[in-house]
């Protein structure tokens, strides 16, 4: 038997009353062992003005490259490493604290998914942030189809103050758009 | 290295574009590139695991979290999630939110004239059980106005957020009342063309989970996308 998928719709502009009670900037627990990265960055539309109220999930493997497993389910203990979920300011800034991923294999840098859920998006936009300064990027089968240009919307920038800080925008429109998957 | 099935991509009409014109916020925020498609490795294929320690007692009931009763018509909202296949999804984490019986969200940037209700806030979760069920005690949310075009109304909904196994199978979806009004005038309910997708947006009256005297059942299933075929591999032991 064959069903349908379920139609999208928008969060709306009110989206952190359902979601903010799973808000989570550090997607690991302190302590863990990893090389600790801070990001920071600005959600922008087409015209460069930054989208309020934009919830972002996040979701990453660990320092040591590896996913959780799914265990039979409903499991009595959750596992949340590697996830965050984060809401942009009115100005669309947002900020998280994680650690880098493992490596992934031989075509994979690494990387992390990015959702991005607002009005006015009536499918969440998936899209990945990869890391500055990674030979692994080179080899990337993802960011290895993508023209030059458009690659580097997915490649996080060093900030000036600090190397454990990381800077990267999603632009939602416009010339510097992020590159967006069909995920 | 683990080979996962990948999910299959949504069958065509049943997802709106992101550029929707009739929906002014879409305007300056939908991507005008075409999407990369993107081949499933483990990333997309796992998530997070949700566990019943994320949950309270009064999660699923959304009449109970205050000390007082909202005001409203109770409701009950349940149903499934299961996948294209046809099976349950099971322990899928859905988290709902909505506005109150006058149509006014909990939310500091809610500016409707409606009065907020101190015994409602509007927001629950649930994990679904073995058969992918999943149930709220809620109220009935009113309509409320909005500024994408002159005299806008949205009818009445909540809003829906399932996280099912994987990643890629992340939705976020609205359920409608059947024998709304203003669903013909809605530019977001109308974001497909297909008529049976709306449809399936919209829940179904209930009359076997309606408590008497107490509350109105709606009914509300929710599909994620399906596994693509498994890739061939040794049988191991018995059929399947
Ligand atoms: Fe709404």
């Amino acid at each position: 038997m064959s069903l349908l998928m379920t139609t999208s719709q928008t969060v709306g502009p009110f989206s952190r009353i359902g979601l903010q009670w799973l808000y989570r900037d550090r997607l690991f627990a302190d302590g863990t062992r990893g090389v600790a990265r801070r990001v920071s960055g600005r959600i922008l539309d087409g015209e460069g003005r930054g989208v309020d109220g934009a919830t972002i999930e996040l979701w990453q493997a660990n320092p040591q490259g590896r996913y959780p497993s799914p265990l039979s389910s409903p499991c009595a203990n959750s596992k949340l490493e590697g996830f965050g979920r984060i809401e942009a300011s009115a100005d669309g800034a947002f900020g998280f604290h994680t650690l880098k991923p493992g490596a992934l294999g031989a075509d994979q840098a690494p990387h992390m998914l990015v959702a991005v859920f607002a009005r006015g998006l009536l499918r969440h936009l998936v899209t990945r942030m990869y890391f500055p300064d990674e030979g692994a990027n080179d080899g990337d089968h993802v960011l290895g189809s993508l023209e030059t240009g458009r690659r580097e919307t997915l490649i996080a920038r060093c900030g000036d103050d600090s190397p454990d800080h990381l800077l990267w925008d999603i632009v939602l429109q416009g010339p510097a758009e992020t590159v967006f998957f069909d995920c | 290295m683990s080979k996962t099935a990948g999910f299959r991509r949504p069958m065509v009409g049943t997802q709106p574009d992101y550029l929707s014109p009739g929906y002014g916020s879409s305007r300056l925020r939908s991507p005008t590139r075409p999407l990369v498609l993107l081949l499933h490795r483990e990333s997309e294929t796992t998530g997070p695991l949700f566990g019943a320690d994320l949950l309270g007692p009064s999660d699923s009931d959304l009449t109970g979290q205050h000390a007082g009763e909202p005001l409203g018509a109770r409701i009950l909202v349940s149903g499934r999630v299961l996948d294209e296949n046809a099976r349950p999804v099971v322990g899928a984490l859905v988290e709902l939110w909505q506005a109150n019986s006058a149509g006014r969200y909990a939310h500091a940037g809610d500016s409707h004239e409606a009065p907020l209700d101190p015994n409602f806030t509007g927001c629950g979760r649930v994990l679904t059980d073995e058969r992918g069920g999943y149930r709220f005690t809620t109220i009935r949310p009113g309509e409320y106005p909005w500024r994408n075009h002159y005299n806008a109304w949205r009818p009445a909904h909540i809003h829906f957020s399932v996280f099912g196994p994987a990643f890629a199978t992340r939705l976020v979806t609205q359920m409608y009342f059947p024998g709304d009004p203003l669903l013909p005038w809605d530019p977001i309910f109308n974001c497909v063309p297909d008529e049976k997708a709306r449809a399936r947006l919209v829940a179904q009256f209930d009359w076997e989970c309606t408590l008497p005297g107490r509350a109105m059942g709606y009914r509300f299933d929710i599909v994620l996308r399906g596994r693509e075929a498994t890739p061939l591999q040794p049988a191991a032991g018995g059929r399947s």
